[in-house]
Order: C-alpha cells, then sequence, then structure tokens
C-alpha cells in the first residue's frame, strides 16, 4: 500500500508499506523517510542509536521490513494516523524538545519569504535578535 | 510596530525576525507584509515550525536571541496586554483607560529591548541562564501529540480535505487547550472571518481571571 509519511520536517508521498500491526517499510524507505538505519548496536541516526529490546525484536523487524511505529513508541515520538487518507505522522519525543529548550541554545530554521528567499537563523548570528510570531489571522 | 525599532537600532546590531504562523502561506500572510513594506526578514511559516521549536502559543510572541545564538528571554508575549479584552467584540472600540494600557505595555516592552540593545548581558531584561530555564515552558507528551495532530490536520488541508482537518486540530486544541495558535488557525482555515468572530471572542471570555497574554513580570 502507498502512503504519505510526514516524519518531523520530511514529508515523503507514495511509501510502499504494510500497515498491519505497526507501520512495515523497506530498510531503504526506513532510511528514505526516517533517516535511520538498522545496524548491530540497534536502529541509528548518525551517532546516536536505539537498541531494540531482545524480547520485542519481533515488533520491530520482519522479513525485510523494519516498523516504524515500534521504534517511535521506543523513542517516545507521537505518531497519528489518518488511515481514510493514508497519511502517518510523526512529530519529535518530548524528551528531545525538552532538552534542546533548555540547553537555551536557539535551534535553526530555515523558512522562506514572500519572494521564497530562505532565511536562517544562524546566518544571522552576531546581531541580537528578535524572533516575533505574527499571523494574518 | 517593528520597523520604526529596527531603523533605530539596526546600526546598534539589532535585526528582528517576523514569522507568521499562516498554514494558507503567502496567499493569507502577502496582503500584511506588502502593507508592512518591511525592511527586516518576514518569513511565512506554514507549519508552525517555530511555534514547536521554540515553544509559542499565540501571536504576537517573541524570544530573544544574543549574539551567541542564545536563547536570553524564552518566548513570552511580545509587548501584548489583555487590555485588548476590553474592547467592543463587534464594532472594536477600545475605552480610554484600557488603549493607555495597551501603549504602556507597548512602550516598557520597547524600552525593555532598547536596553538589552545598549547593554546586553548587563541588561536587568537579559535573563541568568537559570532564570530563563526557569520561565522555558518545556513540551510534556500531550504537547508533542498535540502539534502532530495539528500537522496532520494542516496537511490534510494542504492535500484538499480541510473537512476532514477539523478533527485533528480539535485533538490539538484539547492536547494543548493554552495554544490560541491552534485555536485560530484552526478557525481561519475553516472561515478567515472566524478567528476574531464571535466564537475567539466567547473563548476569551472564557478565559476569565486567566490571561490570555499571560506577560512577565519584570517589563
Amino acid at each position: 500500500m502507498a502512503i504519505d509519511i510526514i516524519y518531523g520536517e520530511r514529508v515523503t508521498k507514495g511509501v510502499d508499506a504494510d500497515t498491519k500491526n505497526g507501520l512495515w517499510l523497506s530498510a531503504e524507505d526506513f532510511k528514505r523517510v526516517a533517516g535511520f538505519e538498522r545496524k548491530p548496536e540497534g536502529f541509528c541516526k548518525g551517532e546516536q542509536c536505539y537498541p531494540v529490546p531482545p524480547a520485542r525484536k519481533a515488533d520491530f523487524e520482519n522479513i525485510g521490513r523494519y516498523n516504524l511505529a515500534a521504534l517511535a513508541e521506543l523513542i517516545g515520538q507521537p505518531m497519528v494516523a489518518d488511515e481514510s487518507h493514508q497519511v502517518w505522522c510523526f512529530g519529535e519525543a518530548a524528551e528531545n524538545r525538552k532538552r534542546a529548550l533548555t540547553s537555551l541554545e536557539a535551534p535553526d530554521f530555515s523558512l522562506p519569504d514572500l519572494e521564497g528567499r530562505v532565511h536562517s537563523l544562524s546566518e544571522h548570528r552576531g546581531k541580537k535578535i528578535l524572533l516575533v510570531s505574527w499571523a494574518s489571522w | 510596530m517593528w520597523q520604526a525599532l529596527y531603523t533605530e537600532l539596526a546600526p546598534k546590531g539589532f535585526l528582528p525576525i517576523a514569522v507568521a504562523f499562516d498554514s494558507a502561506g503567502n496567499e493569507a500572510a502577502a496582503p500584511w507584509i506588502k502593507a508592512a513594506n518591511p525592511t527586516y526578514p518576514c518569513i511565512i511559516d506554514r507549519r508552525h515550525i517555530v511555534a514547536e521549536l521554540f515553544d509559542m502559543v499565540n501571536v504576537p510572541n517573541a524570544v530573544w536571541i544574543d549574539e551567541n545564538g542564545k536563547i536570553v528571554r524564552p518566548s513570552e508575549p511580545a509587548g501584548s496586554s489583555d487590555a485588548f479584552r476590553k474592547m467592543d467584540h463587534t464594532t472594536f472600540a477600545i475605552p480610554p483607560d484600557a488603549l493607555a494600557e495597551l501603549q504602556a505595555k507597548r512602550s516598557a516592552y520597547l524600552d525593555a529591548i532598547r536596553d538589552w540593545v545598549d547593554k546586553g548581558a548587563a541588561s536587568k531584561f537579559a535573563l541568568s541562564e537559570e532564570e530563563a530555564v526557569r520561565r522555558m515552558h518545556t513540551p510534556s507528551d500531550d504537547h508533542v501529540r498535540a502539534a502532530a495532530n495539528f500537522r496532520l490536520g494542516e496537511y490534510l488541508a494542504e492535500i484538499g480535505h480541510p473537512q476532514d482537518a477539523q478533527k485533528y486540530f480539535a485533538e490539538a486544541k484539547r492536547l494543548r487547550p493554552e495554544s490560541w495558535n491552534y485555536k485560530r488557525q484552526a478557525w481561519a482555515l475553516e472561515d478567515p472571518m472566524k478567528a476574531g468572530g464571535p466564537e475567539f471572542w466567547a473563548a476569551v471570555d472564557a478565559l476569565g481571571e486567566k490571561k490570555y497574554y499571560p506577560t512577565s513580570d519584570d517589563i
């Protein structure tokens, strides 16, 4: 079945997935969608690895597919699915957000202005920034 | 409001960055930006990414970030005050005492920024690390679940299913009732007039003694 997956800021459309008892993706899609690879240490993204509880191995891998829903639960990421439109959405774990915010390091972002020019917070280092929200509504 | 301050303080290394939390994107934000014609960056945040990253729950909320990329004041209302609640809900007329209160709060906030830009870390408005962390609202499991529901709703609206989006917006609002961004954005996607109409005022009135803009008491 082809579904859309929102994983943090990344949206991947038309991913082949088995949605029975989880969200099972091929190893290739697992990396493309979520950035995680299966290694001997566990599921890894860069330096960070999450070991798979040995007793629950079957919840995480089965015949060349990995379960992204089980990994999200292990990490504490929220997952919300809309099955009628075949969209799965994974957010950030509260623990990660908490750690980032209390470090007081301003998290970087890159977003476009009206003309489509992309601005990053980090390109303005050396200035005192007032980051201020507004909305048309 | 920020352009005059930018013109005044730019030579001292000050820069406002305005972020529009508008899921309808340029279409919604463009008329406002074109009318103000600012010379500082105005970015469009359809998915409310900045709101999530910096834990902003309303507009205007602001974060102060120093030259090294460090947060010296976490998200808080930016010079706003609950005095706006005294305005007439249909004519938007403001009684003189409420107007004076709004202006006083705004001036105090602008003066606090001036003080910080002049004195840096020595400004009494630049918080110590300990105080900045103490004031930081950190998200709970419910809050990140609210964000994921909001994001899914926003995506469904974007791909042409605005009706189906509402159930996820409702869940986001339930999980994080203090986010006016969720409430008002969801109303705006239903009907642009709704975010400032009777539903909005009813929700504001329902706050009772609670603040719509929980301002810090040091500014």
